[in-house]
C-alpha cells in the first residue's frame, strides 16, 4: 500500500512540476491527465490525513466529517505516549516484526536458491507444493496454527505470534524468480575459486539479488507490523499485544476510542515510513548486472 | 610436469551420449586449443576439465593424480568464462583477490600477489573500482586476473574472447598470447572461432558430434587435415571440395579434367573428394577450370572470386589491384601439389597423416 502511495504521489508531483515547465498549449488530454492523477493523489491521500485529523480531536468532535480540527489538541499525543503500554506494543511489534522479516528473508532466500540453482529429483513438487499454500486464506490456518500453538506451548508468547511468518511461500517463489537472473557463471566461478555451497550463496548470489531481497523485506515487514487477526487470536496478555491488537483495544464495550487509535496508528506509520525511506533506494537504483556482458 | 591427461572420456545425459571416449594429452606450458562448431562437446570438455561437469566414464589426470572425484578447487585449475562471471558488487581488487579466498597467504602476501597480477594485466589503476566502471575489455582482464592470482598448474579459457567486438577480440588474443609466453602455464582454450583457434595454439584440437576430428599444429591441421570436416572447419575461406575418381597417377574432376597429383596412387575409378584451398587457385585467362565470376567481394589485398564451373561454384582468391568483375569469363589453373584428397565415402584424407 505504501508503494503505491508514494508512486502516486510521485507521479502527482511529476505533473506538477511539468505544469511549472516553460509554458506551451497543454492539450484537453493532458489536463484530463492532470485532473485522474491529481484526484488519485487526494483518494491516496484522504484516510492519512483523516487519521491525523482525528488525532488531532477532542472525543465529541470524532465523528464530525470536517478534516479540520475545530480545536486542533495534541492531548491524543500526551496520552498515548504516556501511557505505558502503548509503549510496549510498540517494542512487541517491532520485535516481532523485525525478527520475522530477518527469518524470513533468510530462509526464503535460501530456499528459492536451492530450488533454482540445484537440479534435484522431486524439485518441481516441492515448488509446486510451497506455491499451494498462497492458495489456502489465513483464515483457514488459523486454527490448526493455534492448535499447533498450543501443543507447543507458544500460545501467549512472541514464539507464538512469529511461527507462522518465519517462512514464507511468497518469499520463496519471489526469490527463486529473482534467483533465475544470476547467471551460473558466477556460482561456478566462485566453486572454482574454492567456496563451499553456502558461501556461494551468501557471498555471490545474495549480493545479486539486494533489489529483491529489500523488495521482500519490505512486503514481510509491512505485512507483520499491521498483522492483526492471528496476533488477536493468540495473545491474551495485553504485555503481549501487537501495535494493532493493542490499539483496537483503546476505549471500552461502549465506547471506541478512535481519537487514541488514531493517534497510535498515526505514530505507528513512522517505522514504516523509515523503513521504507531505507530500503526504497536499494529497488530504485537496482543492481546493475555490470559483471556480466549485457 | 604438470601433465593433463584425458582417457577414454565419455558424457551422457540420461541415454544420449553427448562426448564418446576422448583421449588427449597436453603438456605443461602448452597453448591448446579446443575448436568445433557449437554442439561439438567443447564446453563439454572443458567443464569437465574444471570439475564442473559430472564424468560419465574415463579418467581425467592433472599432474599425475587422478582428479575425476575431486572438488574444482582442489584440482589446481582457473577458469575464465565467456560472461567474465566477474562479481559487480565487488572491486577490482576484491574480484582479483577472491581466487584467494582459500588460500592460506597472510594478508599482505595476498594484496602484494594482486598488485603483481593487477601490474601484468595493467590494471593497477583500476584495483578500487567496480565492474560497471570498466569497459568489456577491462573487465575481461579483471577475469583473467582472478584466475591468475591463484596461480594455478592450468587456466581454462571458456570462449573468454566471444563477448568482445572485433578489435577488442584481436587485441586481447594478443595479450593472452603474451600472457601465456609470460606465465608459461597450461593453457586450454575453448572457442568456435577458428582464427582464434589458428592464432593462439601450440596444438588444435578440432572437434564435432562429441568426437575429436583431428589433434595438430596450426600448420598441420592447415594443410593436412584428416579428413573433409576439418578440411572445411579450418581456413577461411572455406577449402572447395570437388567430386573426383581416380586415375592411378591422378584424379579426373568431375568435368573432365585431369590432374597429376604426385606422390600418390589411387586405384582408376575410385571414387573421390578433391580438396583445392581457393588461394591455391590460380585466376587468368585460361586454366584447367573455366567458368564466370558471379560474386567479386574485394577485401583489400585480395580478391574472393566465386565462379560458376559448370553449375558448381569454386571459391578462389585474385589480386587485390586487378580483380576480375562480376560476369568476366576467366579460367582458374591449380597444381597437382597442392591438393588435398579425401575418400568419397569415409571423407577420410588419402595422404599419409591423414586420419
Amino acid at each position: 500500500m505504501a508503494a503505491t502511495d508514494d508512486l502516486t504521489i510521485r507521479a502527482t508531483s511529476d505533473a506538477l512540476l511539468r505544469a511549472q515547465a516553460p509554458r506551451k498549449k497543454a492539450s484537453m488530454a493532458q489536463f484530463i491527465r492532470w485532473v485522474l492523477l491529481f484526484g488519485g493523489g487526494i483518494l491516496m491521500v484522504m484516510p492519512l490525513a483523516y487519521m491525523i485529523s482525528t488525532s488531532m480531536k477532542f472525543p465529541w468532535e470524532v465523528y464530525e466529517i470536517g478534516l479540520i480540527p475545530e480545536e486542533p489538541t495534541l492531548e491524543n499525543y500526551t496520552y498515548v505516549l504516556e501511557d505505558g503500554r502503548f509503549f510496549g506494543w510498540f517494542i512487541n511489534s517491532l520485535i516481532i516484526a523485525t525478527i520475522t522479516t530477518l527469518s524470513a528473508l533468510f530462509f526464503d532466500s535460501l530456499v528459492g536458491y536451492t530450488l533454482c540453482k540445484f537440479k534435484f529429483r522431486g524439485r518441481y513438487i516441492v515448488f509446486i507444493a510451497i506455491l499451494s499454500t498462497l492458495m489456502i486464506p489465513t483464515e483457514m490456518l488459523v486454527i490448526p496454527w493455534y492448535m499447533m500453538s498450543q501443543s507447543f506451548g507458544w500460545l501467549d508468547s512472541y514464539w507464538g505470534i512469529m511461527f507462522p511468518g518465519l517462512m514464507t511461500a511468497f518469499g520463496v517463489f519471489l526469490m527463486k524468480q529473482f534467483f533465475e537472473t544470476v547467471p551460473d557463471d558466477f556460482l561456478e566461478a566462485a566453486r572454482i575459486d574454492g567456496l563451499n555451497e553456502f558461501q556461494i550463496w551468501w557471498q555471490v548470489a545474495m549480493p545479486m539479488v539486494k533489489p529483491a531481497l529489500a523488495a521482500l523485506a519490505i512486503f514481510i515487514f509491512l505485512g507483520n507490523w499491521t498483522a492483526f487477526l492471528w496476533p488477536l487470536i493468540v495473545t491474551t496478555s495485553p504485555a503481549l499485544y501487537t501495535l494493532p491488537v493493542g490499539l483496537a483495544s483503546y476505549g471500552d464495550e461502549a465506547d471506541v476510542a478512535w481519537e487514541l487509535i488514531m493517534t497510535g496508528a498515526a505514530i505507528s506509520t513512522l517505522p514504516t515510513l523509515i523503513f521504507f525511506l531505507i530500503f526504497q533506494r536499494f529497488i530504485i537504483r537496482g543492481v546493475v548486472m555490470a559483471g556480466l556482458k549485457g | 610436469m604438470t601433465q593433463l591427461i584425458l582417457r577414454d572420456l565419455v558424457k551422457r545425459y540420461g541415454d544420449t551420449e553427448v562426448l564418446h571416449a576422448i583421449n588427449l594429452s597436453v603438456d605443461q606450458g602448452e597453448f591448446v586449443v579446443l575448436v568445433g562448431p557449437s554442439g561439438c562437446g567443447k564446453s563439454t570438455t572443458l567443464r569437465m576439465i574444471a570439475g564442473l561437469e559430472e564424468i560419465s566414464s574415463g579418467i581425467i589426470e592433472i599432474g599425475g593424480r587422478v582428479v575425476n572425484n575431486l572438488e574444482p578447487k582442489d584440482r589446481n585449475i582457473a577458469m575464465v568464462f565467456q560472461n567474465y562471471a566477474i562479481y559487480p558488487h565487488m572491486t577490482v581488487r576484491r574480484n582479483i583477490g577472491f581466487g584467494l579466498k582459500t588460500s592460506k597467504l597472510s594478508k599482505p602476501e595476498k594484496d602484494a600477489r594482486i598488485d603483481e597480477v593487477a601490474g601484468i594485466l595493467g590494471m593497477t589503476e583500476y584495483l578500487e573500482r567496480k565492474p560497471a566502471q570498466l569497459s568489456g575489455g577491462q573487465r575481461q582482464r579483471v577475469a583473467i586476473g582472478r584466475a591468475m592470482v591463484r596461480d594455478p598448474a592450468v587456466f581454462l579459457f571458456d570462449e573468454p574472447l566471444s563477448n568482445l567486438d572485433a578489435q577488442l577480440r584481436t587485441q586481447m588474443r594478443l595479450e593472452i598470447k603474451k600472457l601465456h609466453t609470460r606465465v608459461g602455464k597450461m593453457m586450454i582454450f575453448v572457442t568456435h572461432d577458428q582464427v582464434e583457434a589458428m592464432t593462439l595454439a601450440d596444438r588444435i584440437v578440432i572437434m564435432k558430434d562429441g568426437h575429436i576430428q583431428q589433434i595438430g599444429t596450426p600448420a598441420q591441421v592447415y594443410h593436412e587435415p584428416a579428413n573433409t570436416f576439418v578440411a572445411q572447419f579450418i581456413g577461411a575461406p572455406q577449402m572447395n571440395l570437388l567430386d573426383a575418381t581416380g586415375t592411378g597417377t591422378g584424379v579426373r574432376l568431375w568435368n573432365g579434367a585431369e590432374i597429376a597429383v604426385p606422390g600418390i596412387t589411387l586405384a582408376p575409378g575410385r571414387k573421390l573428394r578433391f580438396g583445392i584451398r581457393p588461394e591455391d587457385l590460380t585466376s587468368g585467362a585460361e586454366g584447367l577450370l573455366s567458368g564466370t565470376v558471379t560474386v567479386a567481394e574485394p577485401l583489400g589485398a585480395e580478391t574472393l572470386i566465386y565462379v560458376d564451373v559448370g553449375g558448381v561454384e569454386v571459391t578462389a582468391t585474385a589480386p587485390g589491384r586487378t580483380p576480375p568483375r562480376a560476369g568476366d569469363k576467366i579460367g582458374l589453373s591449380l597444381s597437382g601439389e597442392a591438393a588435398h584428397l579425401f575418400d568419397a565415402d569415409s571423407g577420410l584424407s588419402l595422404r599419409a597423416g591423414g586420419a
